[in-house]
């Protein structure tokens, strides 16, 4: 699974992405005057705010809304499995680096915020909440430098096995040191955000979970803005070179170890940001809460929603959080869904893998290159 | 780090580490086809190896066998232990050859990008490990004890069983049989035609396809095999097993060089080894991490594993 | 070609969309609980949060049903439908259990809770549940510190680890007169708790000692066994749940180690027997910070057996017990759940397994505390005798 296609460049794949408005959905919303899709871009984010109220509309939203577990905390569930596929989406859509290990970097995080913040820490800083995130993202960041600065000789399926194992000896460590990272027995009493109203009640409290989600939503936000600058900048476009062919974008003579470090420090900051908000949400974190599956889930979600286009990272990574959650105390033929949710996750992911090999918006210039290839292999 | 562990039971360590490594080495060969040909990880690997451990037990079971009969005699052994392979085998080959027509042909046939192929079979592994861990229960299903484990001779302080020798004859014998029918037959030629150029090998008159659902086949054996060495060495099974398996098998492909039949073999040997040895020397919980420690050393001096990967030799 | 290309694309499009569709229309009618019963004090709900499928779920399984039965029980006297019971499945997990408690609390029928069973979910959801002013009754979660957090809604029918990890050493020591003990656990918090009590009371009989993978993590033993049959120990302590505890149990027996296992209430369950097999697990000795099921007063047993077609296990009776506590509070008419707390704290409930009485950390009554030895014979997890306490 050689990352780095051996698809040879054509002048029409390296066109900018705006050369050429696409048919579908997307291509009219491109079509459209800039202050119409500033307009539609908006309502979209409003509409994001406003889904914890789902339930309030009628016919489609009870639809919506999961059953066995409390929506606002699904749809915070949703938001920072966003923010870890937006993060690996840098790594594997634009890098093309294949990273099995993404939820080392979101440990990082968690586990920052746990030894600076609570009172089970060896350290008994008893940090708040808001200052240990600089602290989270430079740690989280440093670990994807740590990682990538051995890693990055290495090829596709060679980077694939050792991100892994970097993620699993993150986990295994936590379990085995039960004084430093405290194993299953975990770090309890994590602060939450700051905030209080002006009754005296704290804004994030442990009951609603829903000011966790606009929080989760105004990171995502602020992260995408941020990528979207990036991807668009030289390192983006070295990111691009680099993912196409290697080679080829080394001769032309982009340093391609620097951008494939600088992806994999961007993608452990991110990663590293969701650790952090989760800690700070859930006030609770523990050696089990980090585990392999978690790394493949994340990554099928970036593929499922489109790898390379962060649209389609958003809707791969609410996906993957989405869907087992409301299958949770549903009924399929009078038997509780919940206990084959991931059975039919699985099969869900064949199917659309099958009709959207691209994933669900795939990326426009990923398109292309996969056109481009359907020309030249001969036909089976 | 206790090194009086270490060096006091070094034989036995090694003895073991061996045991267990023959079947990581088995299971780490349906890898390395697969990749040599498709350049594909074949995450769903792992759960051809569990439909055929629960086929084996399944079957076992329909002759009455369960894990508190009386253990049989040698023939009963014998008798029992092929009737396990065959159908571990037949189970695995078939649940493998089901997968890539499921879940990779179509992707084939629309030219999907290598990414895709990952997800789907990260798809069909996780369906197929929640379909058997639904039926189960989740719970550990017994193995059939069918021989009792006895020392045969001893090397230093090592204990070898009659097991440990069974499981690693057997994981050479399948070895020594898969590289005579990849290096010195017809079909193994068309598979190292493919796995070297598939395009060339489509011109000269190699039906790409066959070959594709032979490589998978060829693995699903493989796995099937090292299913039913696995439940006669660890006495249970459970629908989750085969994932941290699959995760060690895939490391020792990557550690002898992926692609290399031999690789995968002599991967699976070194760390099973090397894993006992950390266990010995810091204590079990650290076993998986000195495996990938080794594994990153390597890759770091020998970026393309042990042997260095080729499954029909030389490649451009 | 682009024909094609585009009914694929169609019809991939209404698969997935009949699949949400499917599911959604498959949603259960979950608004008609508003029907309460005729009778007094009726119409309420007592939850359930805890593992009902997952890798330790029989656990979980053992506390729900013995509470249901209790529940179904005092509907019979009271009119049908009177108090329901609501299920929540954690899967014993501390990352699911907190959103299932924002679910729990939202419920305002629900006025009590039985659970959490397992350590690590109570630390994760037990704030929620706190915040919301919802009792809660573990009948199963024992490490020491859930006690310690201030959480004024938090009650534990049973003794935590401080009393069980000591009662198992002691019963090593005095009964069993070990003198070459391994301890071996799982890393869980469960097993690392219990397993260092262990160590403490033994001293220096521990010859050796081992942590290995949870769970699914791990299945092969062999190291660990090696250094378990080369210490020359004459009996294991293991803390940890039963599936491992199974495999680790057969591998040993099949190296051809013949000491005696030892464990606590997490590998007191009939899947440690179906894991090792019975000839592996026969001689294994179990503690259990509760009395003998088969102990039960009254008609517990057979009525346990009757309704769900098994042997009541490990903690049934407690969570039966548990749950017949928030009866008796709601007929006596506590039907908020500030009212039902109150009640808690004023209970000295006589029931099947125990009598309860809970001091104002929410810990049983030091004088209720009872931790009993369990052996496995002939395919039976058997009571052998009340554990000594030094």
């Amino acid at each position: 699974m050689t990352t780095t296609a051996d698809t040879p460049q054509t002048p029409e794949a390296t066109a900018p992405s705006q050369g050429k408005p696409g048919g579908g959905l997307r291509g009219r919303l491109d079509s459209l005057p800039k202050p119409v899709r500033w307009a539609v871009l908006a309502l979209l984010v409003a509409g994001a705010y406003l889904l914890p109220y789902a339930a309030d509309v009628p016919v489609l939203g009870p639809q919506l809304v999961t059953e066995g577990i409390d929506w606002a905390s699904a749809l915070f569930n949703v938001s920072y499995f966003v923010l870890l596929a937006l993060g690996l989406n840098v790594v594997v859509g634009f890098a093309g680096l294949l990273d099995l290990g993404y939820v080392g970097f979101y440990a990082v995080g968690a586990y920052t915020v746990a030894l600076l913040a609570s009172g089970d820490s060896v350290f008994g800083t008893k940090w708040t909440w808001l200052a240990t995130i600089p602290i989270a993202i430079a740690i989280a960041l440093f670990s994807g430098l740590i990682l990538g600065w051995p890693t990055l000789r290495l090829r596709g399926d060679y980077l694939a096995i050792v991100t892994l194992g970097f993620a699993e000896i993150i986990r295994i460590t936590a379990d085995s040191t039960p004084d430093f990272l405290r194993g299953d027995q975990g770090f309890t009493g994590i602060p939450h955000p700051p905030g209080t109203f002006s009754d005296g009640t704290p804004v994030f409290g442990v009951r609603d979970a829903t000011p966790y989600f606009w929080l989760g939503v105004t990171i995502i936000i602020i992260v995408v803005l941020a990528l979207r600058n990036l991807e668009r900048s030289r390192v983006g476009r070295s990111w691009l070179a680099i993912r196409e062919d290697e080679e080829a974008a080394e001769v032309m003579g982009v340093r391609t170890v620097k951008y494939k470090l600088w992806a994999f420090a961007i993608g452990a900051c991110v990663g590293g940001l969701g650790g952090v908000l989760f800690a700070g949400q859930n006030g609770f974190v523990n050696s089990a809460m980090f585990q392999l599956q978690l790394s493949i889930l994340v990554l099928a979600g970036v593929v499922m929603g489109g790898s390379g286009n962060m649209a389609g990272a958003i809707l791969g990574g609410a996906l993957i959080s989405y869907i087992p959650d409301r299958l949770r105390g549903t009924q399929i033929l009078d038997r509780d869904a919940y206990e084959y949710r991931y059975l039919l996750f699985g099969v869900i992911i064949i199917l659309i893998m099958i009709f959207r090999p691209q994933g669900l918006i795939p990326s426009r210039r990923r398109a292309l290159e996969l056109k481009d290839r359907a020309r030249e292999v001969a036909p089976q | 780090m206790n090194f009086s562990n270490l060096f006091s039971q070094f034989g036995e360590l090694t003895v073991t580490g061996l045991a267990q490594g023959a079947i990581i080495a088995l299971f780490a060969l349906g890898y390395t086809l697969v990749y040599g040909v498709l350049r594909l990880i074949n995450f769903a690997h792992s759960e051809v190896f569990t439909v055929g451990a629960f086929t084996a037990v399944l079957t076992w079971g329909a002759f009455g066998l369960d894990q508190d009969s009386r253990t049989p005699g040698l023939g009963g052994f014998v008798g029992y232990l092929l009737i396990g392979l065959l159908v571990a085998a037949a189970a695995s080959a078939a649940t493998a050859v089901v997968i890539e027509l499921v879940a990779y042909r179509p992707l084939r046939r629309r030219n999907a990008p290598p990414l895709a192929f990952l997800i789907t079979a990260i798809g069909a592994s996780i369906a197929i490990s929640e379909f058997v861990g639904v039926l189960t229960h989740r719970n550990n299903k017994g193995v059939p004890r069918l021989l009792t484990q006895e020392p045969v001779f001893r090397i230093a302080d090592g204990r070898v069983t009659n097991l440990q020798i069974l499981i690693v004859v057997v994981a050479l014998a399948m070895m020594i049989g898969l590289d005579f029918f990849i290096n010195r037959t017809r079909l193994g030629r068309g598979i190292r035609a493919v796995s070297q150029n598939p395009d060339s090998a489509a011109l000269m008159g190699v039906n790409k396809n066959r070959v594709i659902s032979l490589v998978f086949l060829l693995g699903g054996l493989m796995a099937g095999v090292a299913a039913i060495m696995y439940l006669l060495k660890i006495g249970n099974v459970r629908y989750d097993n085969g994932l941290y398996l699959g995760v060690e098998a895939f490391s020792a492909a990557v550690l002898g060089g992926i692609g290399n039949l031999r690789g995968a073999l002599l991967g699976g040997f070194v760390l099973g080894v090397f894993e006992n040895y950390v266990s010995g020397l810091f204590g079990t919980q650290w076993h998986s991490v000195g495996a990938f420690v080794l594994l990153v050393v390597l890759l770091m001096f020998r970026p393309t594993g042990l042997l260095g990967e080729s499954l029909g030799r030389a490649r451009a | 070609m682009a024909l094609r290309q585009g009914l694929t694309r169609a019809l991939g499009g209404v698969a997935i969309v009949a699949l949400v569709a499917g599911t959604a229309a498959c949603n259960k009618g979950s608004s008609d609980s508003g029907t309460s019963a005729g009778g007094k004090n009726c119409g309420y709900s007592i939850g359930y949060l805890g593992a009902l499928t997952g890798p330790s779920a029989n656990l979980g399984v053992n506390i729900e049903q013995g509470a249901e039965l209790a529940i179904e029980q005092y509907n019979k006297k009271n009119g049908k439908d009177c108090i329901t019971i609501k299920k929540f499945d954690s899967q014993g997990s501390a990352d699911v259990a907190p959103g299932l408690a924002r679910q729990l609390v939202a419920d305002k029928k629900i006025i009590g809770v039985v659970g959490l069973p397992f350590s690590s979910e109570s630390q994760a959801a037990n704030p929620i549940l706190n915040d919301a002013k919802i009792p809660n009754i573990t009948p199963s979660a024992t490490n020491t510190t859930l006690s310690e957090k201030g959480w004024t809604y938090f009650h534990r029918a049973v003794a935590n680890d401080s009393a069980q990890g000591p009662a198992a050493g002691n019963y090593m020591k005095s009964v069993m007169k070990v003198q070459k003990a391994f301890v071996v656990d799982d890393q869980s918090a469960y097993g690392v708790g219990l397993a260092d009590q262990v160590k403490a009371v033994l001293g220096s009989a521990v010859v050796g000692s081992d942590k290995v993978g949870g769970e699914g993590k791990q299945t092969d033993f062999s190291a660990t066994v090696t250094k378990v049959v080369a210490s020359g120990a004459t009996a294991l302590f293991y803390g940890g749940y039963y599936q491992n505890a199974g495999l680790f149990r057969k591998q040993l027996t099949a190296a051809g180690w013949t000491g005696a296992l030892v464990a606590g209430d997490g590998v007191n369950d009939k899947g440690y027997i179906q894991a090792a097999g019975k000839e592996a697990a026969e001689g294994t000795i179990l503690t259990c910070p509760c009395a003998p099921a088969s102990k039960a007063k009254g008609s517990f047993v057979t009525d346990y057996k009757a309704r769900w077609n098994v042997d009541a296990g490990t903690y049934s009776d407690v969570a039966y017990d548990a749950a017949n506590i928030y009866l008796e509070g709601i007929s006596k008419g506590n039907t908020t759940t500030e009212k039902l707390n109150e009640y808690l704290k004023t209970v000295n409930y006589t029931g099947i397994a125990n009598t309860y009485k809970f001091t104002d950390k929410g810990e049983l009554d030091p004088t209720k505390l009872i931790v009993w030895a369990f052996k496995v014979s002939g395919g039976e997890v058997v009571p052998d005798q009340e554990a000594p306490k030094a």
